[in-house]
């Protein structure tokens, strides 16, 4: 169904955008890890969706690493981290550890934020 | 630690070789500097130009049809997979075409295959070059191209000819990567939805029919295989039969019971008698080429 | 609302003390709501600018006149997608979604860069779009590298590397053209010609006519302003362009010893607000490719899911199960029976 896609004055989109709900990502965030030498750890590299671990290893091959095959590759579901950041003073946070991100939902922005 | 020493550590043999990172052959100008190009004793010249053709088109043709599903991939990231795809198999493409002129005695170059013959010419299996009805269309010609041109490098790899040697040792790697990744999406389409199940089971009948071609062997590539320099493409079928019974095992799913596609008075892509899909494929292809003879790009 | 501010104000304040001291805003730090949607947007409309730009270069890519070309373009296009999937992951780490960011690029909600609201008509298009779009935004993208917010700040490093790759293929191209045929020579110049001015464009508008730079530069989100960014982008174009042999299209360009560098025409300004608002030349044809691509997916995405969700099942069941074999059977079903009743629960909730 193509819907009408066009926003509203305050830039929401209408509900009737692909699949009739709120569009959100099917598939889950997975954080990727990489090691590029022995000898060197795995670094953070950033994230990519994907709809299983399986895929996000070969999505992770062919985004991050240009399937260099000598890289070593930690995929890893964003919800599974805890985190915990001392350093970030905020009195929301469980100090006990939380969620990676803050918002890990669907997020709202008006069309009055100018864009650059 | 700066921010940026992360990248540095994973990026730094990119860097030593900037050429490195891209697909073998765009790095730079002659795909087969540096190779002994000359034909093995005892085969002939023509019948091993020939089989770089038939290998070669295939890889062009299929690259083709791959490169036409940029910025149409149903997602982001199989948009880079696919992208990786089309440009393993231009690479292959490349050494294959350039290895016809040096075996041949024409010195034709890689883009005086790919531009300046007719169709007539062209030697791919019809399978490359049929378009594909939606994703599980492409997923499933993708899967039977793979199997089977997994099966025919593995064997040329320890046959006769040093650059087919190293062209299927290099291929075999990276088709072993596009069989796995079209497996597993056959496996997800087949178990996602009543929908994808559907277009799955439509797109493994469309492509059935023209697997027959795939091991139908012709006289240069009998006369190659005596001489030791080529795989005989019928002894692939026990292999192939093997790897998507696994898959349509893991999938759930029948191979469809179809004949095979005829060709015309016996001939067909091998012989270059192609679909009439081809004649606009090549138009695509070679238009701007060809609307600049002689031109250095 | 006093309270949540009386607590804000040390937050606010090591905030801007980090962006003052050139320090990266991480994640989880606190930031003001204004920068964190105003950080989503710029970083989405950038993911959304290498997304749309994979089409009018992937135009050519099945027409490409030699296979060395045509293997530069598909790996340039293929690092394009790689870009903008860098990029959402960024915006991603603040909290957006991207299928959310993907229906408000669709929607017109969200914008990415006007250059891609250009037609490339000539094989000769890709070198000057290599040349000129990439250098423009290498320009751009160099100082983000140094942007407050650390996720964007990483990502632009990888792209600016791989960017600068991009621009001097495109510029390799053209001058291998400029030696080439009379035919091939006036495509150089006639790509030029209209890609030249656009270019210019890409860096927004005057200074005088953008008011929110300011707060942009404080945060450091901006670090130069457009038309800092623009003389840069002239000077270093024009001795470029002498060394191909083409000429720039503007009658006003000329070196000014004085100012140290190059005195340059005003782009029709009229023409890049007609364009960044939905009237440029491929603005419908760019999102129309883009929704069906993005629709025309879905099933596809369902699917996967779909499958996915089931061998998560299953593998919860065989846990469950190996679980009970293992004579743990109270506790394993005593999980199941309370999740049962929870769903029952909840049920009657909307």
């Amino acid at each position: 169904m193509s819907g009408d896609a066009s926003g509203d004055a305050s830039g929401r989109v209408s509900e009737n955008v692909s699949g009739g709900g709120q569009p959100r990502s099917q598939w889950p965030l997975f954080e990727v890890f990489l090691r590029g030498k022995r000898g060197l750890n795995h670094v953070h590299v950033g994230s990519l969706h994907a709809a299983d671990a399986t895929m996000a290893l070969h999505h992770a091959r062919d985004l991050y690493t240009r399937r260099n095959e000598g890289v070593s590759i930690w995929v890893v579901r964003a919800a599974d981290i805890t985190a915990s950041s001392p350093e970030e003073k905020d009195p929301f946070f469980a100090p006990s550890g939380d969620k990676v991100y803050r918002h890990p939902t669907f997020y709202d922005i008006p069309d009055s934020v100018p864009h650059i | 630690m700066g921010f940026d020493t992360a990248y540095e550590a994973i990026s730094e043999e990119e860097e030593e070789d900037p050429g490195h990172r891209w697909a073998y052959g765009t790095g730079f100008t002659d795909p087969l500097a540096g190779v002994d190009t000359s034909v093995p004793d005892g085969v002939d010249g023509a019948d091993l130009a020939t089989y770089c053709l038939m290998l070669g088109d295939d890889a062009l043709i299929m690259s083709h049809r791959l490169q036409q599903w940029l910025a149409r991939a149903p997602e982001l990231e199989e948009e880079t997979a696919l992208a990786n795809i089309a440009l393993d198999l231009l690479g292959q493409a490349r050494l294959l075409l350039s290895r016809a002129g040096a075996a041949d005695g024409t010195g034709r170059g890689e883009d005086d295959y790919a531009f300046g013959r007719p169709e007539r010419e062209f030697r791919n299996v019809r399978l490359a070059e049929i378009a594909d009805a939606d994703f599980a269309g492409l997923v499933a010609r993708l899967l039977v191209f793979s199997t089977w041109r997994l099966a025919l490098l593995a064997r040329l790899r320890d046959l006769r000819d040093p650059v087919l040697a190293a062209v299927a040792a290099k291929g075999v790697s990276e088709i072993t990567y596009h069989r796995d990744y079209a497996a597993q999406w056959a496996i997800r389409l087949a178990g996602g939805t009543e929908y994808s199940r559907g277009r799955m089971q439509a797109a493994l009948a469309a492509v059935a029919p023209l697997c027959a071609e795939l091991f139908t062997a012709t006289g240069a590539e009998r006369r190659l295989a005596a001489a030791g320099v080529a795989a005989d493409p019928a002894a692939l079928r026990p292999e192939f039969d093997a790897v998507i019974g696994q898959v349509m095992s893991a999938a759930g799913m029948t191979w469809p019971d179809r004949p095979g596609l005829a060709g015309v008075a016996g001939q067909a892509g091998r012989d270059g008698v192609h679909t009439e899909a081809m004649g606009y494929l090549l138009a695509e292809l070679q238009s701007v080429a060809r609307a600049h003879p002689g031109a250095t790009w | 609302m006093t309270a949540a501010t009386r607590e804000a104000e040390p937050l606010a304040q090591d905030f801007e003390d980090l962006v003052a001291h050139d320090r990266r805003i991480e994640p989880r730090d606190w930031m003001p709501e204004a920068y964190r949607k105003t950080m989503i947007r710029q970083i989405a409309q950038h993911a959304h600018s290498e997304i749309i730009g994979m089409q009018p270069e992937g135009n050519w890519v099945t027409r490409a006149p030699s296979l060395r070309r045509k293997a530069i373009l598909l790996a340039k296009i293929q690092d394009e997608a790689g870009h903008g999937l860098y990029l959402y992951s960024a915006a991603e780490t603040l909290g957006a979604d991207r299928a959310d960011l993907t229906s408000r690029l669709i929607s017109g909600a969200q914008k990415y860069s006007s250059i891609f609201n250009y037609p490339t008509l000539t094989f000769a298009d890709v070198g000057v779009i290599g040349w000129l779009v990439d250098g423009a935004a290498i320009c751009n993208q160099v100082p983000l590298c140094r942007s407050s917010y650390g996720p964007y700040a990483r990502a632009m490093i990888r792209i600016c590397k791989e960017e600068s790759f991009h621009q001097r293929q495109g510029y390799e191209l053209l001058m291998t053209m400029m030696r080439g045929t009379d035919a091939q020579q006036e495509m150089v110049q006639d790509a030029t010609s209209r890609w030249w001015w656009p270019s210019l464009m890409m860096f927004g508008p005057p200074d005088a006519d953008s008011p929110n730079t300011a707060q942009s530069m404080r945060w450091r989100i901006k670090r130069h302003t457009n038309d800092e960014l623009r003389q840069r982008f002239v000077d270093m174009s024009v001795p470029q362009a002498e060394a191909l042999g083409v000429t720039l299209p503007d009658p006003l360009l000329r070196w000014d010893d004085d100012r140290g560098h190059y005195d340059f025409g005003q782009p029709d300004w009229d023409e890049f607000k007609q364009v960044i608002s939905g009237h440029g030349p491929c603005n419908a044809e760019r999102i129309a490719n883009r929704r069906a691509a993005h629709e025309n997916g879905g099933w596809v995405r369902e699917a996967a899911a779909a499958y996915a969700a089931r061998q998560a099942a299953a593998a919860g069941q065989t846990v469950a199960g190996q679980a009970a074999a293992g004579g743990q059977a109270a506790a394993g079903g005593q999980a199941a029976a309370g999740g049962q009743e929870a769903t029952a629960g909840t049920g009657g909730t909307a």
